[in-house]
């Protein structure tokens, strides 16, 4: 340790963390490791390449010595031209915000091995699955490296670059059969269902294979003294994924001992459709639409996301009124989704359906709003890279725009959610359903990648719109919400206070949406065809109303579409401690529990 | 004080129960407040209490001039007596490109001498992959096609109805006008300017690049911010 690194706490039992900017951290690591690591040489990439047998060591580093103690994001890349496998962690640091410290592991295709980092981190667990599951990258040292968002059984890597779908046309959008020789076929009727599936060679199906769903059990018949005196026994159960408490398709291998969580898996994919492989055939405007439906509720919030990132990678500049634009419509977003996993989880609670029909009455406001904007209620497809599509309207039910917004975000929106906040939040039932239920320390929530309110109940003040100010936030006055029990009453509240945020943030901004009216929203006339002018990555990221919605985008010179597309899914990584806060619990606060994390399943799933 | 929490919440359903009513009283003498488009509005606006809900299908939300619901093409208002009018679509395949999931075929028209027509021999549109985004619309260089307002679409079979063909797209101008008047206006506007511009050009030097550019600002202003 050097001078330049400052101790910033001292924890319990002499523990001491140090924090420090990426940089510093980065050449504290290389001082540390002369042999290893490497920087990442390649034209406009960032961060170290470090050997796979060295990889848990400089991890244990960046997070014991370094202060980077949030491991938010894994990705899988094919480097198929140089036949090898990357893995990019993007690592954090909680205490210090800014920017990550970028981590790459670099290994043989044909037999891809690289090191688990779930013995330093419990959150990469579902991350390491899924690029298992989609690259085919082993993770030595995983507990329980199976497929995750594809079926056991399920033959290939789908992200691979050489591996194709059924329907597959063509490597990249627009497929050359559109225009100008365009003959209108059905997909069915063109490729045979199953012609352009593949199969494992030499494989026969001899019936036999349909049995794949035993490893989901594997682990979950944990043994324990059954409760003195009696006799019981433990039973495995699904929860979903037809199951109108797990939000969409979700499914939870859960067994019981009465009726006490011992153990628990989720299980997902439901929904998957390779969302990843569709951005990487796509170009980067075509994309846009399809985040609208990662998570289908706070939709803005995704494009947000995505435009960043772009916007990184193709060096531009964002207009001023649509940066306010920006902030207004993800800020709505906000509230709109705070005000449905509200209600929600009042519904799991038993608060059936009344409280939240009272939030969705406001929520309507809202989405008038978005549709009179955007043209869509949900599937928003609202930002272009370096503004946003449409101006605010003239007008809204009859009331000018500026007026409409004012009376949205003075009156009524305060109004409901005080009245929901005195209503609920007080009343012995909630209290007595949620207080204490479902904990999550804070050194759990930071080692198991939870973001969002998950992780800012659980104690942990960290918000990327303060952490690592992105747009305009870093102008605006608004405190990170906090809340310290962990529990699912906290994380609850949280969203009541994050909305109350969101509100103080939306009267900041509507007086200079007024100021800038009739300002350009695009600095030039949009384009269809945009191409990147250079090589590189971009990881851009925000804080969505779930928590952090991350995009790793990478593209080759002058290519329209991106070489590897990737999205850090919240809720996703959020449901990596599920199990964590389910033990020990009832199987009806399971339900309670999960709606405290507040998942859409059309961005766990992707 | 156990209990006190139900009959906080039995307080705050019944007074939505009672206001749910304050309605019916004030639109008493005037039609109604159900099947009155004049109730419909004031309730679903942000002075509006009570019961919001529209009754579906003898009440339809006004939809917003950028509502999008599948695309259509533009043409001209059809003379007296015939039943097309000219098609504003120049088959320059735009918005196949552009098109996210890829659901536009367009087969472009040739002349007798073998080189492209600007008009589109065939124009199909699959709407069960369209995904309404809308980006067909806003990349058409010659405002051809257009995102309809109709969203009632559903059908007995989906093999024979949902591949809609150019005569099932076309609409005639006055129809994009009548769904959206003040963007049809904005539009109008902004190829009026743009004719302007192309005339003043014609007209003068060619070495007049800030004016060029000072246009093509100005017109995208006027498409983009001010108007709509």
């Amino acid at each position: 340790m050097t001078e330049a690194t400052k101790k910033v706490v001292e924890g319990e039992g002499g523990q001491v963390i140090y924090s420090s900017p990426p940089e510093q951290a980065l050449n504290h690591v290389k001082q540390a490791f002369p042999e290893g690591l490497e920087d990442d040489a390649r034209d406009g990439y960032e961060g170290i390449i470090v050997d796979a047998d060295k990889l848990l060591e400089v991890a244990r580093y960046l997070r014991d010595e370094a202060g980077f103690n949030y491991l938010s994001s894994i990705t899988g890349v094919d480097l198929i031209e140089e036949g090898k496998l990357e893995a990019v962690y993007h690592v954090y640091s909680i205490n210090n915000g800014g920017g990550p410290v970028v981590m790459k592991v670099q290994t043989d295709r044909e037999n891809p091995v690289i090191p688990s980092l779930t013995s330093l981190w419990p959150g990469a667990d579902f991350q390491e699955r899924e690029a298992y599951d989609m690259m085919g990258i082993k993770f030595e040292g995983h507990p329980d490296l199976r497929r995750i968002l594809t079926w056991d059984g399920f033959y290939g890597h789908p992200l691979r670059k050489d591996w194709t779908e059924p329907f597959y046309e063509e490597e990249h959008k627009p497929f050359g059969s559109r225009w100008p020789g365009g003959d209108v076929l059905r997909s069915e009727e063109e490729i045979i269902y199953g012609k352009n599936v593949q199969y494992p060679p030499g494989w026969v199906p001899t019936g036999e294979e349909y049995d794949v769903e035993t490893e989901v059990y594997t682990g979950l018949t944990i043994s324990r003294e059954a409760t003195p005196g009696l006799k019981t026994d433990k039973v495995t159960v699904n929860l979903g994924p037809q199951h109108p408490s797990t939000h969409g398709v979700f499914r939870m291998a859960i067994t019981l001992d009465g009726e006490t969580v011992l153990g628990l898996k989720p299980v997902m994919g439901y929904l998957h459709r390779n969302h990843e492989k569709i951005g990487e055939r796509n170009t980067f405007i075509m994309n846009m639409p399809y985040t609208d439906r990662l998570d289908y509720l706070s939709s803005m919030s995704n494009n947000f996301g995505y435009a960043l990132t772009v916007e990184n990678l193709l060096d531009m500049e964002v207009t001023e009124r649509a940066e306010w634009i920006r902030i207004l419509m993800a800020e709505l977003t906000r509230i709109c989704n705070h005000l449905w996993a509200v209600g929600f989880l009042l519904n799991d609670l038993g608060a059936l359906q009344t409280p939240m029909l009272y939030n969705y009455i406001e929520r309507e406001m809202i989405l008038d709003f978005f549709e009179a904007t955007a043209g869509s209620r949900m599937m928003c497809n609202y930002f272009r890279f370096g503004g946003v599509a449409y101006d605010l309207p003239d007008d809204l039910r009859g009331k000018e725009i500026y007026a409409w917004l004012d009376e949205l975000v003075n009156d009524r929106l305060p109004a409901i959610l005080e009245q929901g906040d005195e209503l609920v939040t007080g009343n012995e039932i909630v209290r007595a359903r949620s207080i204490g239920v479902g904990y999550l320390s804070p050194e759990d929530a930071i080692a198991y990648s939870t973001s969002g309110p998950v992780l800012r109940a659980s104690g942990v003040a960290y918000d990327i719109r303060r952490a690592e100010p992105y747009s305009f936030y870093e102008h605006l006055d608004f405190d990170v919400a906090v809340r310290y029990n962990g529990d699912v009453y906290d994380r609850y509240r949280i969203r009541i206070d994050e909305m109350r945020q969101s509100l103080r943030i939306l009267r900041q901004v509507i007086p200079y949406l007024r100021e800038t009216h009739g300002g350009p929203i695009v600095p030039t006339k949009p384009q269809y065809a945009l191409r990147a002018p250079r090589t590189g990555e971009s990881y851009g990221r925000v804080e969505a109303p779930k928590g952090e919605l991350g995009y790793y985008v990478t593209a080759k010179r002058r290519d329209a579409n991106p070489q590897r597309y990737h999205v850090r899914a919240p809720s996703f990584i959020n449901l990596t401690a599920l199990e964590k806060m389910c033990l020990g619990h009832k199987v009806a606060d399971t339900v309670a529990i999960l709606g405290s994390i507040d998942i859409v399943l059309g961005e766990v799933d992707r | 004080m156990y209990g006190l929490g139900v009959l906080k919440g039995l307080g705050v359903t019944l007074k939505q129960f009672l206001i749910s009513y304050k309605d019916d009283l004030a639109w008493m003498g005037k039609g109604g407040r159900y099947y009155n488009e004049e109730a419909l509005l004031q309730r679903q606006s942000l002075e509006g209490e009570g019961v919001s809900t529209v009754f579906y299908p003898e009440e339809k939300l006004p939809t917003p001039e950028r509502f999008r619901f599948i695309p259509f093409l533009v043409t001209d208002d059809p003379a007296p007596g015939q039943k097309w009018g000219h098609d504003w679509c120049t088959s320059c395949g735009i918005c196949s490109k552009v098109c996210p999931p890829q659901c536009i075929w367009i087969k472009r028209g040739t002349q007798p001498n073998g080189r492209p027509k600007p008009e589109p021999e065939e124009f199909y549109i699959d709407i069960d992959i369209c995904m309404n985004c809308g980006l067909c619309a806003e990349f058409c260089p010659f405002d051809a096609i257009k995102m309809d307002h109709d969203y009632e679409l559903a059908s007995y079979d989906r093999t024979t109805a949902h591949i809609h063909d150019i005569e099932r797209l076309s609409k005639p101008l006055s129809y994009w006008q009548s769904i959206a008047p003040k963007k049809a206006a904005a539009e109008a506007a902004a190829r009026e300017f743009s004719e302007q511009a192309k005339a003043r050009k014609k007209s003068r030097e060619k070495d007049a690049d800030e004016d060029r550019i000072a246009d093509a600002i100005a017109r995208q202003l006027a498409y983009r911010g001010l108007l709509y």
